[in-house]
């Protein structure tokens, strides 16, 4: 009988960790729906991007008051953890607080009176965050994209946090030998008052407390996968492998380039058979109309963005009323995604077409000729997202493959192949104006 | 004015020391030829060897490119490096940033690789070496803002040199709300200068130069054509063409010196 909690503990647990390793492989197999990128280059600058951006928060707090509180809730949810380690413990193995007989008391005093501070300063920060989203209503928090599910994500977690940090205070304000000991309860102790009479009741809801804060915490673990809150563990990735080459430069797509080599090339024979061993396959698409034309990295993008709408406010052609936002276009390939990942579950393991596709169906052409390349959002991503590359590749396959440019542009660029100018000017004019006055 | 170009250099057998890449706007487009000679002037004036290709230059393929025509773009670029190649170009200066961008990171790919520099950081590196002087001359005291071009500043980071050169006009230099790496776009980039905007509350370069004008300054400087085109014309929009003046760096800096 003694041991059930231990069992009833080792079940969650296992069920818990269970199901999110299942949603982790889901999605890192959809991630890799995505083409082939290198990002092997350079790891030195990779892992500092990655120790500055998503473990030193160095872009959160271009914004100095979202920044300041988000660091709160962020070191919170970091440190936290330890004590998550001794509640797993504990539960596993029916002690009590096993920390207090392994470490110094000086040390674990001051480690769980870190943690009630920063319960407090957790509790404080969500609640602002939940009157910036609420009440006071920012206006990147109002865009269209940020109806219905998006709104209610942002706000549960918030729930979330206050939930758990409210266990975690109770918890430890419940438990009469913690608090006789009189070490690290330095929040706890002025709850305490309210238990200390009554030490069948107090005992009774530190079990209660400690019981929902871990379960609470799985749950938590388990939401992540359907929330834009992936981006607490998918920073990290995502900083590390984002592009480290200059933002102006766009890639040059290797399969045109194959194209063009082959045209310059006064002796090549462009009927020539394929050399042995290359294998033909199937023509390559230019650009992209789906997630899987785009690079996994693209896709790791997708499910690391936070909704924070930075980058749409930057945005020029969203700050002028356009439909462009980036943020959408990172939440609608990741919806697509989603999609295309639950196509692959339904028919065991293969992709059956849906008649549906992210060009149009979540895209349309106006967002994306709507963009400036600007590089404001990418500029502006917190982690390291790049819109515009989807943006870019999007365009790519509307050109190339639908011909489907705006007039003006077809204008232009039959300007360029005709006259070598994006206007109608003849090449042979190109230095006149040395000397007109 | 000298424009000698690098087919004359090649007859004599010598080599210049840069090659002026003007641009498809710098070669064809009124406001722009007028920095293409401001620069000259200062070139010829501070004695450097440079030359154009003049008809052997062709358009580098960026608005095809942004457009989304990769194919148009490479086709430009293998064409312009097969003429650059030739002549065994090393340094390249462009007064475009859209030319600098392309020349500068997507040429080489493509088998072009050349050190590539803004005219900006050009003029810099001629002031550092003393072969260039910047007076106030007209300008001294004036207030002037400057309108960091996207594929100058946040393409590739390059934010000081402008400035350095603005700063030495004697002037009174003031920041935008959205300046460096927050900088706004001008609206023209990604090949939206040959189209009409898609359907929206306002044009990108009116809600520029509401910002530039909240500043209240007698200059707007820039740094880009395609910048100087959408900034003037903003100008014009708010009717403010007889106060404040939309001028290139190479402009400000010939006109101080009445070249
Ligand atoms: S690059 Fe495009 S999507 Fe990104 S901020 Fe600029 S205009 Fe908007
Ligand atoms: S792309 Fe980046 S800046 Fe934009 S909403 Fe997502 S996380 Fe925020």
């Amino acid at each position: 009988m003694e041991y059930i909690p231990n069992i009833l503990f080792a079940i969650l647990l296992i069920f818990g960790i269970g199901y999110f390793g299942k949603n982790v492989k889901k999605l890192s197999r959809n991630i890799n729906l995505g083409k082939d990128v290198d990002r092997s280059d350079n790891k030195s600058q990779r892992w500092k991007n990655m120790g500055m951006i998503a473990l030193g928060q160095s872009k959160m707090v271009r914004r100095p008051i979202a920044g300041f509180f988000h660091i709160i809730v962020y070191v919170g949810f970091v440190i936290i953890n330890i004590e998550v380690l001794e509640i797993i413990i504990d539960g596993l193995f029916g002690t009590h607080r096993v920390f207090t007989k392994v470490l110094p008391d000086s040390i674990y005093g001051f480690l769980i009176g870190t943690f009630e501070i920063l319960a407090i300063g957790v509790l404080i920060s969500v609640i602002i965050f939940w009157i910036r989203r609420n009440i006071i209503k920012l206006k990147r928090f109002l865009s269209a994209e940020m109806k219905g599910w998006p709104k209610s994500d942002g706000n549960i977690i918030l729930y979330f946090e206050i939930v758990l940090m409210t266990l975690f205070i109770v918890m430890n304000a419940a438990d009469i030998s913690f608090q006789q000991a009189g070490n690290g309860n330095v929040i706890s102790q002025y709850l305490y008052p309210l238990f200390e009479g009554n030490v069948e009741t107090a005992h009774i809801i530190e079990k209660v407390a400690w019981w929902l804060h871990i379960a609470g915490i799985l749950v938590f673990l388990n939401y992540l996968y359907f929330s834009k809150h992936l981006h607490i563990l998918l920073a990290f990735p995502n900083t590390f492998y984002a592009n480290l080459k200059p933002k102006g430069e766009f890639v040059n797509d290797a399969n045109v380039t194959k194209e063009v080599m082959l045209m310059m090339d006064p002796n090549a024979d462009p009927f020539a058979a394929p050399a042995e061993g290359e294998d033909e396959g199937e023509p390559e698409k230019f650009g992209a109309s789906d997630v899987q034309d785009l690079n996994w990295v693209q896709l790791l993008n997708s499910y690391t963005c936070t909704e924070c709408g930075r980058c749409t406010s930057e945005c020029p052609a969203n700050q002028t009323g356009k439909k462009l936002s980036p943020r959408k276009i990172m939440m609608d390939t990741r919806d697509r995604l989603e999609e295309v990942g639950k196509n692959i579950d339904a028919n065991k393991g293969t992709f059956i077409d849906d008649g549906k596709s992210l060009l149009n169906d979540y895209i349309t052409p106006e967002e994306l000729w709507a963009c400036t390349s600007c590089n404001a959002c990418v500029e502006a991503c917190p982690v390291s997202i790049d819109p515009l590359s989807i943006i870019m590749e999007m365009r790519k396959y509307l050109v190339m493959e639908q011909s489907a440019a705006p007039t003006e542009l077809n204008v232009m660029m039959g300007n360029i192949e005709n006259n070598g100018a994006p206007w109608p000017y003849n090449q042979m004019d190109r230095l006149n104006w040395k000397d007109e006055n | 004015m000298k424009v000698p170009t690098m087919a004359e250099y090649m007859a004599e057998g010598k080599q210049p020391e840069v090659l002026f890449w003007v641009g498809c706007a710098g070669s064809f487009d009124d406001r722009a030829k007028k920095i293409t000679k401001a620069f000259v002037k200062i070139l010829n004036n501070a004695n450097v060897e440079f030359a154009v290709l003049g008809a052997e230059e062709s358009c580098t393929g960026d608005p095809a490119k942004r457009a989304g025509n990769e194919f148009l773009f490479q086709m430009q670029a293998v064409t312009n490096i097969e003429v650059m190649n030739a002549y065994d170009i090393k340094k390249v200066v462009t007064a475009c940033p859209h030319c600098f961008n392309t020349l500068k990171n997507e040429y080489p790919g493509l088998g072009g690789t050349y050190e590539v520099m803004h005219h900006t950081q050009f003029l810099k590196s001629l002031l550092d070496d003393g072969r260039l002087k910047i007076e106030g001359g007209s300008f001294k005291g004036k207030k002037i803002t400057f309108h960091d071009p996207c594929y100058l500043g946040r393409g590739n980071e390059v934010y000081e040199a402008p400035r350095e050169l603005i700063r030495k006009l004697d002037v009174e230099l003031v920041e935008m709300k959205n300046c460096r790496k927050k900088g706004l776009c001008c609206g023209a980039g990604g090949a939206q200068m040959f189209k009409d905007a898609e359907p929206g509350d306002k044009e990108v370069n009116i809600e520029r130069t509401e910002q530039a004008l909240e500043v209240q300054p007698d200059i707007i400087a820039t740094g880009c054509p395609f910048c100087n085109t959408m900034m003037t014309d903003g100008i014009k929009n708010k009717e403010k063409e007889d106060s404040v003046i939309v001028q290139d760096i190479a402009e400000l800096i010939a006109n101080a010196q009445d070249l």
